[in-house]
């Protein structure tokens, strides 16, 4: 079913780049819901004018569904063992870095560590690497999370829809997962091999993930890797058809830009800071529900200045190597963070943007 | 102007919500300057660690009533795991049951609501079903022996104010348990027309919490809550299409040839 939507809306795009425009912009902005023909023409707009009337527009609709709350997690990095090859990562196979996994105890140290910051949200991470961080090991870190955490996502390995039901009847609340990019043909020469190469079988994988019985998903697109406003526009698509299709689900979105990582890997596209704007503007105003995610990947400046705009949930106080939090290792990181602010330093800033910094999002105990 | 609701004698109609607030301490100034009584926490929201300075329960004032809501649940078997593990964290069996059929428009779902209540009831908690404005649904809750029914005037956070008007009187007109009116109310105009048509209390949230200035916002529902429940309770004049001639002319004009 999904391949009929991205299909649909590579035509739509290529018929939309032959067309000629004009729009009213404020017409739009004044719609309750806008057509796919307008969101494309918001994303592809150059008007610094147009683009803060886009963000009064976001800042409504993101106060009418979310309020004056900001969602705060932080991510741990359990494992840095990967099966892929992906070329931009910095976990790739190829890439020559100390591979370290926590084990039991280690996990537990840093959950605590985690946990003492007042972080009540969690998203556990490893490689693409079902032999050294197995079902099982993620399993055991769900279980032992729930203790700590209320909210808990994982971004590992895409997985069967059985192992999702599993990990949610042990506290799992979401899953997230990058398709990294959305054009088909890109994708399968960035990820050559390994058990990210299968595009559907991952794209796939909220839907496994949904009919588990997570309560929210997580899709992104790495910018820099292809044209922005192609990938936008296809993961909105795909966005729009899960709302449609689990209307009860929560879906959010994620925009993280290309940051280096330790390898020759250079950006194709250089998406800079008002592009990332419009994104995330234009998301907003064609799927007002919508949760959007801004990580640490981008710069405090950046991130102190979309409060309110349109983004809801926000990482802190991150650390992109293996743990971390309650102990440095040697092991490599994903991608460099921007914004190295501690929690309570981020806290301070939400308050001083009149939101709330919002720790908890989910209820603490047996609930699917 | 007391009422009473779910064992207790509540004296101020405006209930809030505190899910969208940008900062908790103004729970404590509307309760204490406003004499705003209800408040109600989803349990989604309230992280169990009281004391730490990042839980809502730390913010909500003694006395103050606190009335959880299922918030997230998608069916009624998750809703009633919710109502028990809030019940048990805030101590508080004032439930308001929410149960989100879709995330678009967040309108509820009124079966699975139904089947909650029957459950929640039956275990001893107070029940406050939030529904789509339908007056059979609004019965069979009454008959299930809910404290009270909480229609939406319009969809969460949609400030149209009550948009379903003839559907919300007749159950205001046909249900003998109080009636709240939950969502969708954007203005104090809006809270007045709902108190004029006899509801018993409002629930606001995304009005006061976006507002620039939430404490006045939430003064301003107050004084409008109280406007149109007086005036209700004086009753209203009938509006009619042509004027009404009531002055002692009238009976001399009928009187002569």
């Amino acid at each position: 079913m999904i391949e009929k939507f991205l299909n649909w809306a590579d035509d739509f795009l290529k018929e939309y780049r032959q067309k000629e425009f004009n729009f009213n912009i404020r017409r739009i902005l004044r719609k309750e819901e806008i057509n796919e023909e307008e969101l494309l023409f918001l994303l592809y707009d150059q008007d610094d004018n147009n683009l803060i009337l886009m963000a009064e527009r976001s800042k409504k609709l993101t106060e009418r569904y979310f309020g004056k709350v900001i969602n705060l997690f932080t991510p741990l990095y359990l494992s840095n063992y990967c099966l892929s090859g992906c070329k931009y990562c910095g976990f790739s196979v190829e890439n020559k870095i100390k591979r370290v996994k926590l084990n039991e105890e280690e996990i537990i140290e840093e959950y605590k560590a985690i946990k003492s910051q007042g972080i009540d949200s969690i998203l556990l991470l490893t490689g693409c690497d079902r032999i050294n961080t197995p079902f099982e090991y993620i399993l055991w870190a769900v279980k032992e999370a729930r203790k700590y955490f209320s909210e808990i996502v994982i971004e590992v390995y895409p997985m069967e829809k059985d192992e999702y039901r599993i990990l949610v009847s042990n506290g799992l609340t979401g899953v997230t997962q990058y398709q990294e990019t959305y054009n088909q043909k890109l994708y399968e020469e960035l990820h050559p091999y390994g058990p990210k190469k299968d595009f559907w079988y991952r794209i796939k994988t909220q839907e496994r993930a949904i009919e588990g019985g997570v309560f929210e998903v997580t899709l992104g697109i790495l910018l820099g890797l292809n044209d922005p406003i192609e990938d936008t526009f296809k993961m909105l698509i795909h966005a729009k058809y899960l709302m449609k299709k689990y209307p009860k689900v929560e879906i959010n979105i994620s925009f993280p830009r290309f940051r280096p990582a330790g390898t020759n890997f250079s950006e194709k596209v250089k998406v800079n800071s008002k592009t990332l704007l419009r994104l995330i503007f234009s998301s907003r105003i064609y799927l007002p529900p919508l949760g959007i995610t801004i990580s640490t990947r981008e710069s405090p400046e950046f991130r102190d200045n979309i409060i309110g705009y349109g983004v809801t949930k926000m990482s802190a106080g991150s650390k992109t190597s293996v743990g971390g939090y309650f102990r440095e290792r040697d092991s490599g990181i994903q991608f460099e963070v921007e914004d190295r602010r501690s929690v309570k330093e981020f806290v301070e800033v939400i308050k001083s943007k009149g939101f709330r910094p919002e720790f908890t999002n989910w209820i603490k105990g047996e609930i699917a | 102007m007391g009422f009473e609701i779910g064992g207790k004698v509540i004296n101020n109609r405006l209930f809030v919500g505190t899910g969208k607030l940008p900062d908790y301490s103004l729970i404590k100034r509307m309760y204490e300057d406003l004499k705003i009584e209800v408040f109600v926490v989803a349990v989604r929201r309230i992280n169990p660690e009281k004391d730490k300075g990042y839980s809502v329960l730390d913010f909500i004032p003694k006395g103050a009533t606190i009335m959880i809501n299922t918030s997230g649940a998608r069916n009624h078997k998750e809703a009633v795991k919710i109502a028990f593990i809030g019940r048990e964290i805030t101590g508080s069996d004032w439930i308001k049951i929410e149960i989100s059929g879709e995330l678009k428009y967040l309108l509820p779902d009124n079966e699975e609501t139904i089947r909650t209540a029957e459950i929640l009831v039956k275990e001893g908690f107070k029940v406050f079903p939030y529904i789509s404005p339908d007056l059979i649904t609004a019965k069979k809750l009454e008959d299930i022996g809910v404290c009270a029914v909480m229609p939406l005037g319009s969809p969460i956070g949609s400030n149209r104010g009550i948009d379903s008007e003839i559907l919300i009187k007749a159950i205001i007109n046909e249900i003998s348990v109080p009636v709240i009116i939950d969502a969708g109310l954007g203005r104090p105009s809006h809270a007045a027309k709902a108190m004029e048509l006899g509801a018993d209390a409002v629930l606001i949230n995304t009005a006061i919490a976006t507002s620039k200035d939430p404490i006045n916002m939430a003064k301003a529902f107050n004084y409008a809550v109280k406007a149109g429940r007086l005036a209700y309770e004086i009753g209203l004049p009938e509006e009619r299409e042509f004027a009404n001639a009531s002055s002692p002319l009238a009976d001399f004009i009928k009187s002569i040839d």
